[in-house]
């Protein structure tokens, strides 16, 4: 029965994925092949998951990846150094089984697994490693992964110690060296060096080209791609990670990509069984899905706040030079750290948590967001609502109110719009509770719904805008990810970029708590500085923060090992433990 | 005579609800913008006559949660409280027409009670009082709108249709260059050459003007096929014949002859103007937040979580099919008298 059944599901898939099947059995060990043992519980091989893709990908080249369908593709193709583990959000060894830091902390000296293979059988080496590197470091090459390999102005130095031993050395320590190599992909040297040496290498990775052009350590290669319609990965038979009883992961034959574009027609796909996976959907959604939940075999997870944090900011840019003589007349108000305080102090953050996430989401007071237990100031203050505070604040400043409308020290009235992206439906419903909680202190605020484009173009360019909804996840748990927004020489520091030298002694201050905390070993002392950045922030509110969703995600019951972080990407981290029943 | 009452019938029910528009503070229980955010997404409140406990009355009323106050226990239908209806209360202060102020409301209740008779929206403000203002934005909109695009269609179709010649294709082939523009990215950049700040009044010319101006093409065409045939017509040429002006014979004539055409178009414009506004609210054109208007309320369907739990949502949508349909009705009347007239 059991038997008629697979060859049922094969037959099934064979005419889902023309020619699809079957896919390639996982290879016996060999000798000294140093293997890795995963965490999870054990499962049993066979089957494919399904997923959904908002897009399709732009490219299979870990190097030139930068949209996140495409990062979501190649993190089944390829392996790290050292990676985050999404469950704890603690380093692990990966592709490295050990590593060793010098006694200065500029000096990483790591021992790689042996006797591994890439998914078309050539064996890893240190070669690949400084192979890699040398990629990721070609200024040429134009690599979103280069400003991370550059610590303290200098690119990382890579040095091959033997064939399975590399040193990374850093021009001055740097806390989070280790959570660098996250993410960072191994790539196959005997394949893409001659591109990379011809100046082809940025053709490499494109859909079009054959699978057996490009191999990885990932736990699945690729297998056939129909555009516009879905991407197959196949297992990797070389796969060097095994599960508890000995087996070599993964466990499922094949990934099944499907390009669904929209977030709803998602959820649809998802609900009807199409898909066994879903992530990145809002909390709207989570409600309509709980309705069937017990009815259509899958669950749904709530895996609290993630590390998104959604802020209004005032645009305190420096418009001597721009022409924008009425912006700058409304800055006096804007720079006015009351104002400031009184508008937090005025917006219902519950509110926004109910209306907007419908419970699903976090209120927060500075950047670091409840999900984030490793760095999270508890001592920060979480003020409630209070119109009263706000309208003593305003009148401390100068302020003054004529029949309901708030009025400045000139007697001018107080409008000013509020930017958001027209795509994004909860930043605009969060606008909108801002907008009439500021009326109630005689602010007239108008909303300005803008295309993203657009939104970007005035944020970092043009300087035109008086203020803005917005939101930033960060790439990890530890703050050198959000090294750009704090600095204010920042490209991402969004209500002053770029900044020559800091304008105000709080920015002089957080440049200098963000540079210690970057070459400070030791974790207690980096807390206590990130801890100083996160009170000047709720205290001086360059940016006021207002709420941090909750990552949600849902999966078909048959899916086992499903273990949701709240780390990018949410759901498939462990795709090699993942399992159907 | 059918038509004529078929016609009166018609003016009949448009007037009622214009009137209804025109006075929305009257009518409707709240301001438009009055969120009460305990209740999103409320469903349409029950008028009741017996409520929970039994207890017969004479007004009808709403039955709500009462707050328990924090930390209160016990279960929800002890905490069910009867609201009655009033009617001609004091609430929140409206205008009529842009001129008069009052406070005065057709019907409400108590507050913490609250009646939401068409439910209530994502910010849990009463949906019956947006569709009513919305109503002033969107019906002057669309009809000023329409009107816009008909006149110009009128004055470049006419022309075309009139001279023919040159003239003829010179303003037809624009008309086809305006036609296959890309509107989209040309109001991208219309949005980005605004400044931030546009008062209410701004945003409603500028959302008359882009839509009057964008639909002109369609309407010129129609009327340019009408003045060709009707500046053949014997009565026509033997008008020229006896030395009748262009411009009389424009005037006397031929434009008449369009009337039919200029009719329906109107009528079939502005649904499409109501529709219109929903992308152009999208692109930061149309009315913003927290003024309403039938497009923004539309535009809430286009969410899959509204659509699948909220049926109260469609409602606004609902109660469009027989506007519309009025409109349609009045129009078809209003062209047959006249064609009974004409012939």
């Amino acid at each position: 029965m059991g038997k008629n059944y697979s060859w049922v599901k094969c037959l099934v898939l064979a005419i889902a994925i023309a020619g699809a099947c079957p896919f390639s059995p996982a290879l016996p060990w060999q000798a000294g092949e140093e293997r890795m043992i995963a965490d999870g519980a054990p499962g049993h091989a066979g089957g494919r998951l399904v997923v959904a893709l908002r897009s399709e990908p732009k490219t299979l080249n870990p190097a030139l990846a930068v949209d996140e369908t495409s990062r979501d593709v190649i993190r089944c193709l390829t392996a790290d150094l050292i990676h985050i583990n999404r469950g704890s959000l603690k380093t692990e060894p990966s592709l490295a089984k050990s590593w060793k830091v010098s006694r200065d902390g500029r000096q990483y000296t790591l021992e790689l697994r042996q006797g591994l293979h890439f998914s078309d059988g050539e064996p890893f080496t240190a070669d690949d490693v400084i192979f890699s590197f040398q990629v990721y470091l070609d200024e040429k090459v134009d690599s979103s992964q280069r400003d991370l390999l550059v610590v303290g102005g200098k690119p990382i130095v890579v040095v091959k110690v033997d064939a399975y031993t590399v040193r990374f050395e850093l021009a001055q320590p740097y806390a989070a060296a280790e959570r660098l190599f996250d993410g960072l992909a191994i790539l196959p040297r005997h394949l893409l060096e001659s591109s990379y040496r011809n100046g082809s290498f940025s053709q490499v990775g494109s859909l079009s080209m054959a699978p057996n052009q490009f191999a990885g350590l990932g736990p699945f290669r690729w297998k056939e791609y129909v555009p516009g319609q879905h991407l197959v990965l196949e297992r990797n038979p070389y796969y060097w990670k095994a599960d508890h009883a000995g087996n070599r992961l993964p466990y499922l034959d094949a990934v099944v990509f499907l390009f669904v574009p929209s977030e709803d027609a998602q959820v649809i796909r998802f609900q009807s069984g199409d898909t066994d996976v879903l992530s990145r959907f809002s909390a709207e959604n989570f409600v309509v899905l709980q309705k069937q939940q017990s009815v259509k075999g899958y669950h749904l997870d709530d895996l609290g706040s993630g590390l998104e944090y959604n802020f209004l900011f005032f645009n305190l840019n420096d418009l001597a030079s721009k022409g924008l003589p009425e912006i700058a007349k409304k800055q006096a108000w804007f720079q006015d750290v009351r104002f400031r305080q009184a508008v937090s102090a005025a917006i219902d953050r519950e509110g926004i948590v109910r209306l907007v996430y419908g419970g699903r989401a976090a209120p927060i007071w500075d950047q670091v967001t409840p999900g984030n237990k490793l760095w999270v100031d508890d001592k920060i203050a979480h003020p409630a609502r209070s119109l009263e505070h706000a309208r003593e604040l305003l009148h401390s400043a100068g302020f003054f109110w004529n029949s309901g409308a708030l009025l400045d020290a000139h007697g001018n009235p107080v409008e000013f719009s509020i930017l958001t992206s027209s795509s994004n439906a909860q930043r605009m419903k969060m606008a909108t509770i801002i907008q009439d909680d500021l009326s109630q202190l005689g602010m007239s605020v108008q909303l300005v719904p803008l295309e993203f484009h657009a939104l970007v173009d005035r944020l970092q360019n043009s300087y035109n805008y008086e203020a803005a909804v917005m939101g930033l996840v960060s790439g990890d748990a530890d703050p050198t990810s959000e090294m750009n927004v704090w600095l204010s020489s920042g490209e991402t520091h969004l209500w002053h970029p770029n900044q020559d030298k800091p304008t105000t002694p709080w920015e002089s201050e957080m440049d200098g708590l963000m540079q210690q905390q970057l070459v400070t070993l030791d974790y207690a002392k980096r807390k206590r500085l990130y801890d100083r950045v996160q009170e000047i922030v709720a205290e001086k509110l360059p940016v006021i923060c207002l709420v941090s969703p909750n990552i949600l995600v849902a999966a078909a019951n048959r899916v086992g090992n499903f273990r949701p972080g709240i780390l990018v990407p949410y759901a498939l981290w462990n795709i090699e433990q993942l399992y159907v029943q | 005579m059918k038509r004529q009452k078929k016609l009166v019938g018609a003016l009949v029910l448009l007037s009622a609800f214009q009137g209804l528009i025109l006075f929305a503070g009257f009518f409707a229980p709240y301001d438009f913008a009055a969120q009460d955010r305990e209740q999103p997404f409320a469903a349409p409140s029950a008028l009741h006559f017996v409520d929970r406990q039994g207890n017969v009355h004479i007004r009808p009323c709403v039955q709500n949660l009462e707050d328990p106050g924090p930390g209160a226990q016990g279960s929800r239908a002890d905490s069910v409280r009867c609201y009655p209806l009033h009617f001609f209360v004091r609430g929140a202060r409206y205008k009529i027409a842009g001129l008069f102020t009052s406070h005065v409301h057709l019907f409400s209740v108590e507050a913490p009670g609250h009646i939401f008779l068409m439910g209530s929206d994502a910010y849990g403000r009463d949906q019956l009082s947006r569709f009513l203002f919305g109503g002033q934005i969107s019906m002057l909109a669309g009809l000023l709108a329409a009107i816009l695009s008909v006149s110009i269609g009128i004055i470049v179709g006419g022309i075309a249709g009139f001279y023919g010649g040159w003239v003829d294709e010179l303003l037809m082939r624009g008309g086809e260059l305006f036609l296959a523009l890309p509107w989209l990215y040309l109001l991208f950049a219309v949005r980005a050459a605004l400044p931030l700040h546009i008062s209410q009044w701004e945003v409603f010319l500028l959302l008359v003007s882009v839509m009057g101006l964008i639909g002109w093409a369609r309407p010129a065409r129609l009327i340019r096929g009408v003045v060709l045939s009707a500046k053949q017509r014997n009565f026509v040429v033997a008008a020229r014949g006896f030395g009748a002006s262009d411009a009389y014979l424009l005037r006397r004539h031929v434009l008449p002859q369009t009337y039919g055409v200029v009719i329906t178009q109107i009528t079939l414009l502005i649904p499409l103007y109501v529709l219109a506004e929903v992308t152009l609210t999208f692109l930061g054109l149309g009315v913003g937040e927290p003024m309403p208007s039938w497009g923004s309320q539309l535009s809430a369907l286009q969410q899959y979580y509204v659509l699948s739990s909220y049926w109260w949502m469609f409602l606004p949508a609902l109660l469009l099919i027989p506007l519309f349909l009025v409109f349609y009705t009045a129009a078809d009347a209003l062209q047959e008298i006249h064609q009974a007239v004409t012939l």
